[in-house]
């Protein structure tokens, strides 16, 4: 059993080409049956994005299931491999699930750390579950990848520090104003980012949302979507006092907010802090404003700036989470390899079990008068003595297995044993047990 | 013994310090528990300080000007704890750790023997006039430090240069809120060590009110802080204009406190 992912992604790729290989997502139990029938792979997962299409499969020869991705890929969308080829990145065995582990974590995303692709990563999982497609390893690595993108996600600070201009408005607002429950806010001209800015703020407890414009319908039909109260444009300045977080984004010339006018303002306010966020061009709020205590004044390149530096940051917290995910391949694959040793294991022990029944059933043949406590007795002695020897044995073996030469401790006890024949069973019976299948293993190492 | 105590204390606010620092430029949790945890430890060490150098003078130890720096120290970081147990703002403690340890640091250089106290003054107002000023004034000390902080915040969002203790530091408001709680709790306790000393007064020289300097400068802390709160609660004092206010007052405080040590060599000048 081995572990492919085949895709493209933004540094692969121009969007000509992620479109056409993109995968609509209400749609994609078709692709995903096509793939496990048609194409002989075990399982298989298709992560769609705007900025990537991935082909994760499970198939039982790394190379030829490369090779079935590559040309499921080319059919589906009906694009010749040649012109296809050259865009597509491999990952095999373990590259495969460090792959899939930044993927989830962010890292790899256009915007490093950012959260979305996560729920992307779990709707391709969920998708791959319900069209049949995910099997045992799929389960395995995917709930592994969850976790690791949530340790990353804790334990560096990738997801912390906004990105986006609307987001770094909330941040600034936050250092502002602590909590930002039970706060006013303002928009003044409707535009969508300004939209999209007054959304963060409601998720985030902004309690009311005033909303000015010069069409008063359409400021109506804003306030309609996130709970909020349209008032007249020319009132605006009226209610400037009412507001601790404003939002100018109109195509006004001018400057629509002095500095006289916020100074009247703040002595209404208690000198309460105001929060001006102006993303219009050319701006709408004097920048003077940024002058008066407890006033502070952001435009769209201090927005870009904050988001900027915030991206070095995250760029710095990326070697952490790097260094997450190699512990976490590590644990995972340790965690595999202890399953190998299971079946050895299970055969040695059911060996050694097969040799004491067959001696104790001997020896209760000669011994006729025995009554059924002594039967007992010498049951439970003989399982101990058993049991006892191989104590040390099995201890080791499993301490062995995290090692590199755990395959020769393994191999060795099977042959002094002579367990050969009966692994095949054990194996079955562990991989029931513990839903995984004995033989998967790293890359092309193992069968 | 106390000597032991007091250098142990020293170096433990030491630890606290360079781990809080540590922490405000990697901002990893642990950091800021480890540094919490030796603050509690530091604070343990000092009672021990205190309490070994009360059995040792058999009265109050605020007396002579390192007794009363050890002191105010001491009050300080209780005063840090029990805002820290109240209102859970972990980040000041990387400004109280260097502040109490400056105050030690100051009092290792002071002379340390135990000057007698004149009989007069022996009286059980003594520990509760001490007690109520110094933590009346380590409350003024973390406004202080609160507005320093609120300081340097502010700078950052107006410059709009967003790096360093910016992403370590709490809310604006946060930071103005808490600064007007320690002025709440100071307050009252200076107006209560002023009462007490009046009445300590009366008791060791038969007037309540002498003109003394320290007894002049705590009239006029009084005034300088009823004033800012007075402002806080009617004008809109708010802000930068609170921190830079409760600052300068507290220098004021502070500065005082250090000259008329300085002058008097300690306990108002009436240990001589």
């Amino acid at each position: 059993m081995n572990l492919v992912i085949v895709g493209l992604n933004h540094k692969t790729s121009p969007v000509e080409i992620r479109e056409k290989l993109s995968f609509p997502s209400h749609a994609i139990g078709e692709p995903l049956s096509k793939l496990t029938n048609h194409y002989g792979l075990a399982e298989g997962v298709i992560l769609s994005t705007c900025n990537r299409v991935e082909v994760l499969a499970v198939a039982s020869d790394a190379e030829r299931g490369t090779w079935q991705v590559k040309r499921f890929l080319s059919d589906y969308h009906s694009i010749p491999l040649e012109r296809l080829d050259d865009h597509l990145y491999v990952r095999q065995g373990e590259e495969a699930v460090k792959h899939l582990f930044r993927v989830a974590a962010g890292l790899d995303s256009m915007i490093m750390g950012e959260p979305q692709i996560l729920g992307q990563v779990k709707d391709a999982y969920g998708y791959a579950v319900h069209g049949n497609a995910a099997g045992v390893i799929v389960n395995k690595l995917y709930h592994k990848a969850f976790q690791v993108a949530k340790r990353v996600r804790t334990e560096t600070r990738i997801g912390e520090a906004a990105v986006s201009i609307s987001f770094a408005a909330v941040e600034l607002a936050r250092k502002i104003f602590g909590n930002l429950a039970g706060k006013t806010s303002m928009l003044i001209g409707a535009g969508e980012m300004a939209e999209l800015a007054a959304r963060h703020l409601q998720t985030n407890g902004v309690r009311e949302i005033l909303v000015a414009n010069r069409t008063y319908e359409k400021a109506v039909e804003l306030v309609k979507c996130f709970s909020g109260t349209a008032i007249m444009f020319r009132e605006f300045p009226h209610y400037l006092k009412n507001a601790d977080i404003v939002i100018a984004s109109t195509a006004s010339p001018n400057f629509l907010i002095k500095p006289e006018q916020v100074e009247e303002v703040m002595r209404e306010r208690k000198n309460r802090p105001m929060f001006f966020i102006d993303i219009s061009v050319p701006r709408n709020i004097d920048p003077e404003v940024n002058n008066i205590d407890n006033c502070y004044v952001y435009d769209v390149d201090d927005l870009q700036g904050v988001v900027v530096a915030n991206l070095q940051e995250r760029h710095k917290e990326a070697e952490q989470a790097e260094a997450i995910i190699v512990e976490e391949i590590d644990r995972f694959y340790r965690w595999i390899k202890s399953l190998d040793v299971v079946p050895t294991i299970i055969a040695l022990r059911q060996a050694c079990d097969s040799v004491r029944k067959a001696e104790l059933a001997k020896a209760l043949g000669s011994l006729p008068g025995l009554g059924e406590n002594e039967t007992r007795v010498l049951d439970a002695m003989t399982s101990a003595i058993v049991k006892k020897i191989l104590h040390h044995p099995i201890t080791h073996l499993k301490r062995e297995a995290d090692k590199i030469e755990g395959d020769l401790y393994i191999d060795t006890i099977r042959k002094l044993f002579d367990l050969a024949s009966e692994t095949d069973a054990a194996k079955k019976a562990a991989q029931d047990s513990a839903d995984w299948p004995a033989g998967f293993s790293s890359g092309s190492k193992k069968t | 013994m106390s000597e032991i105590f007091f250098h142990i204390t020293a170096a433990v606010y030491l630890l606290a310090t360079l781990v809080y620092s540590a922490y405000l430029f990697s901002r990893k949790e642990r950091l800021l528990t480890v540094a919490q945890a030796a603050m509690v430890a530091g604070f343990a060490f000092h009672t021990a300080t205190i309490i070994a150098r009360w059995a040792a003078a058999g009265r109050t130890p605020a007396t002579s000007f390192h007794e009363s720096l050890t002191f105010f120290s001491w009050v300080t970081v209780f005063a840090f704890l029990f805002l820290l147990v109240k209102y859970r703002q972990r980040v000041l403690g990387a400004f109280v750790s260097p502040f109490a340890l400056l105050l030690l640091i100051t009092a290792s250089l002071l002379p340390k023997e135990i000057v007698p106290l004149s009989p007069v003054l022996e009286s059980y107002w003594l520990p509760v006039h001490v007690s109520l000023a110094f933590l009346g004034n380590s409350f003024f000390a973390l406004a202080f430090l609160l507005g320093v902080m609120y300081i340097i915040q502010e700078r950052y969002l107006k410059t709009r240069k967003l790096k360093g203790l910016f992403f370590a530091l709490p809310s604006l408001e946060t930071l103005d809120e808490l600064n007007y709680k320690c002025l709440q709790y100071g307050f009252p306790l200076l107006t209560a060590a002023i009462i007490t000393g009046a009445i300590w007064s009366e008791y060791a020289t038969g007037s309540y009110w002498e003109w003394k300097h320290r007894q002049v400068w705590s009239l006029i802390t009084w005034f300088l802080y009823a004033a800012l709160l007075h402002g806080r609660l009617t004008a809109g004092w708010r802000g930068r204009k609170a921190a830079i206010l409760s600052s300068a007052a507290f220098a004021c405080l502070i500065g005082s406190y250090f000259i008329i040590n300085i002058l008097s060599g300690g306990a108002h000048g009436l240990s001589r």
